[in-house]
């Protein structure tokens, strides 16, 4: 024993040497501590500027002036005053179009005072500002306004607005929405998930489960593994030659008798998105089939399970949590994606629902990067809005994702 | 087919891992409704030639298998065998209680419905359950999670699973390892009671449980080339009394290493 006693520290050295593994160990815990504040400080910086665009003064102007119209004042219009005041006003071929669109009587009369606003008064927005600036320097920006703009009113406003969502797009800003957009987004996933759900999910149980380990699964693995960080406008000039050009007949529907229409449909989209995701839907699924214990299977076939049975009833839902986890989540990449479809040809002004997968469409992606290209500020401001839109979208995808696998994570 | 009395026979048994030999060269004859036990030292291959025993080890894609098993005069590795058969014809209990993530109940049933049982599931799972000596205790809760039962009630409950597909063999790799001596106790009871009906394999690192509780004894060894191999095969008592390799003597007796 004795000759033991010297090998390690002792006493005070002992001591010393304690200290220094606790000064190590301190700076490494405060080096995670600082890279997690930078992470939330990146993330708060990222939600801060968005909403800070999408809140806030705005200047406004009208071309008409509303007395002209009607001497009630506009706050008091109600419905009947308002189909009173547009069909006398409207020039007949445009109210005639309106009406083709949707009967006037039947529209809300929110909507019909958007109409008085859009056709008849004709709000022109002079300078909006940031909800930072609205807060911190209202008197300034008060002063600002009354000298600059001396007819105009001022309000504060939220750009994202009820009508904001169900309105499609226009080339006022005051009376865009982003409703097309969010359309087209959920037709792009939702057409994105049916191909490439099934086909990844597939092919990770074939991959995990049934391939034998040799060279070549080996290959088509790392490949896989390769694909999921190729960048995405690769895959657009790849949906873009295949199935927006070799495939059109099939794509732009002509082939089932859609005739108004080309390759750039939101089918071809959808499924450029679905070849998108795949191969992070086939790694993902892989992980969670991996992640089934290798006992359960032995159990399964203990019992003279086939692997088919072993698969079907123990691997498949022991893994499933993880695999719609671990889906979703590749999903919402599609959702944010914007260069494959600029380069598959998604419309950039389009006011119509897509209604069908050969449908022309926009995405919300495209739409806001449309927006912030524009030079007057209020179209950074309606992009803002919609940003806080597609968000929420990716919120509602994580949360769902999350819901799911604790519905299904029934733990025995 | 000559002697009806074996349920199993191997003819110069050996299994590779890739270019390794891990058994090597394994003739016994396994008799009906007896229990065997196989003994050893850890690594000389006890689970390798238990897994062969129903083809548990074509899961190992470097593994491979020479020599012949018999069963009723088929060699079950010979290729017009499905190796699902085998499996349903010789059970197996893993080392570490294996159930299902589901009910008790489905636990039995699930092995029973794949393989077609045609007859009434109630019965089939009290049956089962009795059998493996645990019907009192689950009785009232069938429907509950197997995962909140106590691991040596699991692994009576896989036992139960087993017998369910009536097999003719049951294979038990150190079924009792990770339990505590009065659940041991149980399941060695439960064995003889089961040999009444079925043959048992076992693998066991626990002497007494093998003198105990078996009628032959395997005692397996490495050689120089790490091969395992049966060194010496015969009735327990003259294994643990008068072994004729001094090996197998050092070993029973705990002067191994
Ligand atoms: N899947 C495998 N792939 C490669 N070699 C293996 C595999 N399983 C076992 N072996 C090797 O085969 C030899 C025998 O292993 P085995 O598990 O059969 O031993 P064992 O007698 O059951 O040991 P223990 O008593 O520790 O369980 C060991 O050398 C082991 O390393
Ligand atoms: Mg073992």
């Amino acid at each position: 024993m004795s000759t033991h006693t010297n090998t390690y520290p002792q006493g005070d050295a002992f001591n010393a040497s304690l200290k220094t593994r606790y000064r190590v160990a301190t700076i490494w815990q405060f080096a995670f501590l600082s890279a997690l504040l930078i992470a939330i400080l990146a993330l708060t910086a990222l939600l801060y500027n968005v909403v800070d665009g999408a809140f806030g003064y705005v200047a406004y102007d009208y071309k008409k002036d509303p007395a002209t119209f009607t001497p009630i004042p506009v706050n008091e219009l109600t419905k009947e005053d308002l189909l009173v005041i547009l069909k006398e006003n409207l020039s007949s071929g445009a109210y005639n179009k309106l009406e083709n669109e949707q009967k006037l009587e039947t529209r809300t009369q929110g909507e019909l005072y958007t109409l008085f606003l859009e056709r008849l008064v004709q709000i022109d927005t002079k300078a909006t500002w940031s909800m930072t600036d609205s807060l911190f320097r209202s008197a300034e920006i008060r002063a600002e306004a009354a000298e600059k703009y001396p007819d105009a009113q001022l309000e504060f406003r939220s750009w994202l607005t009820p009508q904001f969502l169900t309105t499609p797009m226009s080339s006022k800003a005051e009376f865009a929405g982003v409703r097309t957009a969010v359309l087209g987004s959920l037709w792009l996933v939702g057409i994105a998930i049916l191909f490439a759900l099934p086909v990844g999910v597939g092919a990770a149980i074939y991959l995990q489960e049934y391939a034998p380990k040799n060279w070549l699964t080996n290959i088509i693995q790392t490949n896989i593994n390769n694909l999921a960080g190729v960048p995405s406008i690769v895959y657009g000039m790849l949906g873009l030659a295949v199935f927006v050009r070799t495939m059109e007949a099939l794509t732009s529907g002509s082939a089932f008798g859609v005739t108004d229409s080309n390759g750039r449909t939101v089918l071809s989209a959808g499924l450029t998105m679905g070849i998108l995701v795949l191969p992070l839907i086939i790694i993902n699924a892989q992980e969670a089939i991996k992640a089934v214990p290798d006992s359960l299977r032995q159990a399964a076939f203990g019992v003279g399970a086939t692997r088919w049975q072993t698969v079907w009833y123990h691997v498949l839902p022991n893994a499933l949590p993880g695999i719609l986890t671990g889906s979703i989540l590749a999903i919402s990449r599609a959702l944010g994606e914007t260069a494959p479809l600029i380069v598959v040809g998604a419309s950039t002004f389009i006011s119509l629902d897509p209604n069908g997968p050969f449908s022309k469409f926009t995405a919300l992606p495209i739409q806001i990067y449309q927006w912030t290209t524009r030079p007057q500020s209020e179209f950074h401001a309606i992009a803002a809005s919609a940003i806080i839109v597609l968000l929420v979208l990716l919120l509602t995808l994580n949360a769902t994702a999350i819901l799911l696998r604790n519905r299904f994570q029934r733990k025995w | 087919m000559e002697n009806n009395n074996y349920a199993i026979e191997t003819n110069d048994l050996s299994i590779h891992y890739g270019k390794f030999t891990a058994v090597k060269n394994v003739s016994m004859k396994v008799e009906r409704k007896k229990i065997t036990a196989i003994i050893g030292p850890s690594g000389c291959g006890k689970s390798t030639l238990l897994r062969a025993f129903n083809r548990m080890n074509d899961f190992v894609p470097s593994c491979h298998v020479t020599g012949e098993l018999m069963l009723q005069g088929q060699n079950l590795y010979s290729r017009d065998v499905d190796p699902v058969e085998v499996r349903r014809k010789i059970g197996m209990v893993f080392q570490k209680p294996n159930p299902f993530p589901k009910s008790i109940y489905e636990n039995i049933a699930w092995g029973a419905r794949i393989n077609g049982f045609k007859g009434k599931m109630d019965e089939l799972v009290e049956q089962s359950l009795r059998a493996a000596a645990l019907w009192d205790e689950v009785k009232d809760k069938l429907q509950q999670s197997a995962y909140a039962l106590s691991g040596g009630q699991q692994q009576r409950l896989c036992i139960a699973r087993t017998i369910a597909i009536q097999p003719e063999i049951i294979l038990m790799d150190e079924p009792a390892s990770a339990l505590d001596p009065i659940s041991t106790l149980r399941i060695e009871e439960l064995m003889q009671e089961l040999k009444q009906n079925y043959t048992i394999i076992i693998v066991t690192h626990n002497m007494q449980q093998a003198a105990r509780a078996s009628d032959y004894t395997a005692m397996m060894m490495i050689d120089d080339q790490r091969a395992g191999g049966v060194i010496e095969f015969d009735v327990t008592k003259t294994i643990f009394t008068r072994p004729k390799d001094k090996r197998t003597e050092d070993y029973v007796t705990g002067r191994f290493g």
